[in-house]
């Protein structure tokens, strides 16, 4: 059974329709990208997935119907989204960013501590900066603060939209290292991403969103040698 | 007017505006994490006052038929909502926090009411009766209109504080109060006389603020208040919900008010709508400080009260005219120069 699984899923801004009918799973341990042009309707699935839209049709995570669920319950349950405005506490510190990421699970004092030392050794610039506050920061460091941010939550799952977006092309490798590494922490990654040759080659698998539908399918190394794909989406966009 | 006059009045006016400064800290608590201009925090004040009088004079204070109702209101509400949406299981938590334990303060008030009950007691007894009133008023008011702008949830604040004054007739009447002295002593330093009650009231301020900022400061529910009111979107995706943070915030705004309430009690006569007053210029220092800074708050609160000093000591009975005449330039300065900050809050 997948971890999380989208079924005739739809986003609709009132008469507007963002999102039709998408079904899409992810496994566990897996990283699973979504890509496609703008306003292809990217931002509105993950958006509903972690519940902060109403969506038709049905998601299911970790087993359990979570179409009607609050966020709040959502996150509880180990769904994580790094979301495509960062979202961050810009006038708290880095530490208190990070801190918080770990609300849901506040008891675990001796855990928390642990964990957060594993960001600052992943984040070295994080460690760094932990009394800066979370607005002052450049636009690599902010994207890492949310990264570790959603960490701290402990997810079974993680939401990334767009990691990449308005970062130079060395900060854009670093991330997706660390993306790719996040697999040894045993978290399983939907990646929504514009550049579609450094998605494809971080994931498993591979889907391609054009205005609110799923055009193609298939395991990241094939869509990344299909030629359809090369000519509209892997062509100019090197990524690096 | 002399120098120990005017030092005189300046003491005065310190007393008067920590009073202010307590209420407006909970109007820029609450209305950061939750945009609702909490206009009733001075209600909230007079009626701690009337309930420690009542307790004074061994009555049942009348809180306690508000409280009762407002809890049976906002459970029936809760209840009524959780069963709509399908969530049966999450009714014995609402009955829990909506009836029981608004009820507890009031069970011991209802039990203790009538007997000699020693002053630190009584005024334990006031401020929790007092607490639930805020949080169960958000519950019943503002919960439905969360996602309203800032006008609206004035508006609702503005006809809620005019409720609450009603209400306050019906359940203290109309007799004014003013309770027992908290102290007597006096002091004169410098050939100006200072009342022990005129410290205690700085005093209290000064701890309580202390309070609320180690709160923010140092504690995680603390934290999580101020992620709300920084970036709700953000907060709910760390598993904050706004909700929840907005009633730890209304309930620590209640126990600032209820100590304002409190050290007010003997100073002035307090009737049923004496809130509005208090209220009013607590909101001008909450403005003063663009309703997110806590310092000028503070700062602006204590300047609306040498101004009323001063006012109060040139015309009695022009003192509040003076007082508002002076800030209306003040507050339009304010607005304008913290306009583009308040369409940040509105978006
Ligand atoms: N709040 C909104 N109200 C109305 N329409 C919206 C809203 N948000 C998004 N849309 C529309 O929904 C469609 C999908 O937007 P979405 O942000 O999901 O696309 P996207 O794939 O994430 O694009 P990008 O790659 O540019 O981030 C777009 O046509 C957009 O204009
Ligand atoms: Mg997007």
């Amino acid at each position: 059974m997948p971890l999380l699984a989208f079924d005739k899923v739809g986003v609709s801004y009132g008469k507007a329709e963002a999102v039709r009918g998408v079904s899409l799973a992810v496994e566990t341990g897996q990283i699973v990208t979504v890509i496609g042009p703008n306003g292809a309707g990217k931002t509105s699935l993950l958006t509903a997935a972690i519940g902060l839209l109403p969506s038709s049709g049905r998601i299911t995570f970790a087993g359990e119907n979570v179409t009607r669920l609050e966020t709040e319950r959502r996150v509880e349950m180990g769904l994580s989204l790094v979301p495509e405005q960062r979202e961050l506490f810009t006038d708290m510190s880095v530490y208190d960013n990070l801190l918080l990421g770990a609300f849901v699970r506040r008891g675990d004092k001796a855990g928390i501590r642990r964990d957060m030392g594993e960001i600052f050794d992943r984040f070295p610039r994080l460690a760094e900066r932990r009394r800066q506050l979370a607005g002052t920061l450049s636009g690599g460091e902010r994207q890492m603060l949310a990264l570790g941010r959603a960490l701290m939550t402990k997810p079974k799952l993680l939401m990334l939209d767009e990691p990449s977006l308005g970062l130079a092309p060395l900060i854009i490798r670093e991330i997706f290292v660390i993306i790719a590494s996040l697999r040894e922490l045993g978290v399983s990654i939907l990646l929504v991403e514009q550049n579609a040759k450094a998605a494809l080659e971080t994931a498993d698998f591979g889907h391609v969103m054009e205005t609110g539908e799923i055009n193609h399918s298939g395991p990241a190394g094939e869509l990344i040698n299909d030629p359809r794909l090369i000519s509209t989406y892997l062509g100019g966009n090197e990524g690096e | 007017m002399t120098s120990d006059i005017a030092a005189f009045l300046t003491i005065d006016g310190i007393a008067t505006g920590a009073i202010y400064v307590l209420i407006a800290l909970g109007i820029v608590l609450i209305f950061t994490v939750t945009r609702v201009i909490f206009v009733p925090f001075g209600d909230i004040a007079a009626f701690t006052a009337l309930s420690l009088a009542a307790l004074e004079m061994k009555q049942l204070p009348g809180t306690v038929g508000l409280v009762a109702v407002l809890a049976v209101l906002a459970t029936l509400v809760e209840t009524a909502s959780l069963l709509r949406t399908g969530k049966a299981r999450q009714v014995p938590r609402a009955l829990l926090f909506y009836l029981v334990l608004p009820m507890i303060p009031v069970a011991l008030v209802w039990i203790a009411a009538g007997g000699d009950i020693p002053l630190p007691l009584r005024i334990i007894l006031a401020l929790a009766l007092i607490l639930p009133i805020a949080p169960l008023l958000d519950r019943l008011v503002f919960r439905p209109i969360a996602d309203g702008t800032v006008l609206l949830l004035l508006t609702v604040s503005v006809a809620l504080h005019f409720a609450l004054v009603g209400l306050g007739l019906l359940f203290f009447g109309p007799e004014g109060v003013r309770t027992e002295a908290l102290t007597d002593a006096v002091w004169i330093v410098g050939g100006i006389p200072i009342a022990g009650q005129s410290i205690l009231i700085v005093v209290a301020a000064i701890v309580f603020s202390g309070l609320l900022f180690a709160f923010f400061g140092f504690t995680l529910a603390g934290k999580s208040l101020h992620a709300t009111a920084v970036n709700r979107t953000g907060a709910r995706l760390m598993g904050i919900r706004p909700e929840r943070t907005g009633t730890i915030a209304y309930l620590l705004g209640s126990l600032l008010a209820g100590v304002s309430g409190i050290l007010i009690a003997p100073v002035n006569t307090m009737f049923y709508d004496s809130g509005f007053l208090l209220g009013l210029k607590a909101f001008v220092g909450a403005i003063i400080g663009g309703l997110v800074s806590f310092p000028v708050t503070a700062i602006g609160s204590l300047c609306v009260g040498i101004l009323e000093s001063f006012a109060a000591f040139q015309s009695s009975a022009f003192k509040e005219v003076i007082v508002f005449s002076i800030l209306i330039p003040v507050l339009l300065w304010r607005s304008y120069t913290s306009a583009h900050r308040e369409e940040d809050i509105d978006e």
